[in-house]
Order: C-alpha cells, then sequence, then structure tokens
C-alpha cells in the first residue's frame, strides 16, 4: 500500500500560484493608482453620470449602477442606466 | 554576557521595523535584530512605537522594570538617560518602552526627532519598533529612518500591505521629502516561512514573493516553535538556545551591518527516495 500510494495521490492544488497571480494583478493596479483616495473615483464618476442624465430625463440615485472588473490585461468599467421612461414609452 | 562595545564614534543609523499588517512578526524581529546587533558590539537601543499598546517590554523581558516612558521623555516629564532601560544581558542594549495609557496622538513629530538626535549620539544602531497599520504611529516610526526592515509572511493580505508600505517609505518620509537625499534602504525579512508547505505548492516562494515586492531579502525566517518560547520567557530569539529562527535572525543581522553572507533557507531538504516512499504515508 505504502509502496505505490504516492502514484495515486491526487496532485493537490497550486494555491500558491493562485495566491501569487492574484497579487500580481491587484498591486499593479494599486501602485498606478499609488494608494487610497485615487481609487474612489467611482463614486464622483457615478454623480456626474446622474447629474448629466438628470439634464434630460429625470432618473433617482438608484437607476445608475457602475461596476468595475479588474484584469491582467485589461479593465471594463461597466455602467447600467434605468431610464425609468422608456419601458412605458415602448410598452 | 559582556561584549566588546565599539570605541569609535556611533554609526547613529536609524532601522525601523515595519510591515503595514498586525501579526506577521515586527516586535519579535524588533527584539531578535536589536538583540542581535547588541551581541555583535554595536551600542543599540530599540524603541517602541505601538503607544497604548506596549508590548516590546514583554518580549525583551524588562516589563517590571519599566519607570518612564518614550511619551515621557517626549512630553519632558522625564530625561531621556531615566526611560532607557539597561539590558541585563547585553550590556550594549538598551530599550525605550513606549507608554501603555496614552494613544498615538502624544508622538509629535518634533518630539521624535529631538530623542532620535540625542540617541544618535550615543548609539550605533537606534531600532524603532513600528506599530501594525498606518497611521500616525507607523508614520512617525519610519519617517526618520535611514533603512527600513519590512517584515512579510509569504501570504497574500501580508504582501499587499508590506507593498503599500514600502510606497509610504519611497514617498512619506524625511528622506523622501528632502532634496536630493539618499532613498530610504528598504529590504524584506520574511518570516513564518515553511519550506514543506512551499514544496507541497500550497505558499508563496521567496522568489514569488520578491518578484512581487522588488527590493532586496534580509533573511528567511522559518515558522519556528522557539519563536513562541523565546516570548513565553521574555528573551529575543537570538539570546535564547540555538534554533532555525535564532540563525536566520542572525544571519539577517550581519546582513544589516553590511556584511555579505549567504542565504540558507531554513528546512529546505529534499526528502531522500525512501522518506518519499514510505513518509507519506505516516503524514
Amino acid at each position: 500500500m505504502s509502496l505505490f500510494s504516492f502514484v495515486r495521490k491526487p496532485r493537490p492544488a497550486k494555491t500558491a500560484q493562485t495566491a501569487k497571480d492574484r497579487l500580481q494583478i491587484l498591486l499593479a493596479h494599486e501602485r498606478s493608482t499609488s494608494g487610497s483616495a485615487e481609487a474612489d473615483y467611482l463614486p464622483m464618476l457615478q454623480r456626474d453620470i446622474i447629474a448629466a442624465i438628470r439634464k434630460h430625463v429625470p432618473i433617482g440615485e438608484q437607476d445608475v449602477e457602475v461596476r468595475m472588473e479588474r484584469g491582467d490585461q485589461m479593465s471594463s468599467l461597466e455602467i447600467n442606466i434605468d431610464l425609468p421612461g422608456a419601458a412605458s414609452k415602448a410598452g | 554576557m559582556t561584549t566588546e562595545p565599539k570605541k569609535n564614534p556611533p554609526l547613529g543609523r536609524v532601522i525601523v521595523i515595519t510591515s503595514g499588517k498586525g501579526g506577521v512578526g515586527k516586535t519579535t524581529s524588533a527584539a531578535a535584530i536589536s538583540a542581535g546587533l547588541a551581541k555583535q558590539g554595536f551600542r543599540t537601543v530599540v524603541i517602541d512605537f505601538d503607544v497604548g499598546l506596549r508590548n516590546l517590554d514583554m518580549i525583551m523581558g524588562c516589563e517590571r522594570r519599566v519607570v518612564f516612558d518614550f511619551i515621557n521623555v517626549i512630553q519632558g516629564d522625564a530625561k531621556l538617560k531615566q526611560a532607557l532601560i539597561k539590558d541585563k544581558r547585553l550590556d550594549t542594549l538598551s530599550i525605550l518602552p513606549t507608554s501603555q495609557t496614552r494613544d498615538k496622538d502624544a508622538l509629535t513629530k518634533e518630539g521624535v526627532e529631538t530623542i532620535l538626535k540625542e540617541l544618535k549620539a550615543e548609539f550605533d544602531y537606534i531600532v524603532c519598533d513600528s506599530p501594525a497599520g498606518i497611521e500616525r504611529g507607523a508614520q512617525m516610526a519610519m519617517y526618520f529612518a535611514d533603512e527600513a526592515v519590512v517584515v512579510t509572511n509569504p501570504e497574500v493580505s501580508s504582501v499587499r500591505d508590506s507593498d503599500r508600505v514600502l510606497g509610504l517609505l519611497s514617498s512619506q518620509t524625511k528622506r523622501a521629502e528632502t532634496e536630493g537625499a539618499e532613498p530610504i534602504k528598504a529590504q524584506v525579512l520574511l518570516t513564518r516561512y515553511d519550506q514543506e508547505r512551499v514544496d507541497k505548492g500550497e505558499m508563496m516562494t521567496v522568489e514569488d514573493v520578491l518578484e512581487i515586492l522588488a527590493v532586496p531579502l534580509l533573511g528567511v525566517v522559518p515558522e519556528s516553535k522557539a519563536v513562541l518560547k523565546a516570548s513565553n520567557v521574555g528573551t529575543p530569539v537570538v539570546l535564547d538556545e540555538p534554533s532555525a529562527a535564532s540563525r536566520a535572525y542572525e544571519d539577517a543581522v550581519t546582513r544589516l551591518t553590511g556584511t555579505v553572507v549567504e542565504m540558507r533557507i531554513p528546512g529546505e531538504r529534499r526528502p531522500g527516495l525512501f522518506q518519499r516512499l514510505f513518509g507519506r504515508a505516516a503524514s
């Protein structure tokens, strides 16, 4: 049993590699913004978007959703705006 | 233990032991490094910057000898000489404990500067044990440093915090703010390293951490039972009985003084064929 047990033993997942990869992606971003306050532009962006749309369409604070996905090669910014009038006009 | 004190004028070098994250071994490292420097004959003082959460005194085993502290000296209630505690094991080593009752706002940049200036005239090395975090206490501990030891565990949150601290060292310190000054010499001390887990791919390797942080390595201290045992009795690891951890700290100290020592990674033994075949069943 003990002679062959090492053959059948499943290869353990290399979690250390995952840790390294996650850190590299995260730190690349944190260093480029050099600290804390700079990463907080999303709430300001959301406020500005709401203000811009309100010039034309009445929308609430909750109708704009800003999401960020940071990747190794590229990052994406997803902005969802609920236009309340659109549904009733179309329907 | 009697050491041969250096006769030449004091070096007056300020070293901060910092990390960002708590619990990674800052105070253990500050105690071991300062005792190691003193053991080599350097006149050394270690200062506790963790105002309100005093612990260096316990790790150094002098908690019952504290009368005046760092804050008393800053506020002019005591002379520096009265607050310094001479180590009973090494005559080249002194400890400057902090206050247990005040908070970190009691630290002023001017007060810290005045005390450091006074200490520089008498000591070769002034080791500053930083509190965790990046608030005032940590800022004051690093501000006047010539050199920094960033204590890091091979674990994601510790590495991330170390990276942040390295950023602060290169921007929020006196050397960073002084035009033409040489930047702080920052180096990583990797602690709680477990070679067995590294071999299994469960822990980041020394190379992984260095690749991410991109600063020189001061040493690798293995996870060791000797560390808790030493803190239980209030003895810096390097003054306790020999262990893998004490050897790693001694090597790190020698590197701090500018001597090149080959990097040994403790516990790095490839298991033999016999052990591979029969060892697994037992583990």
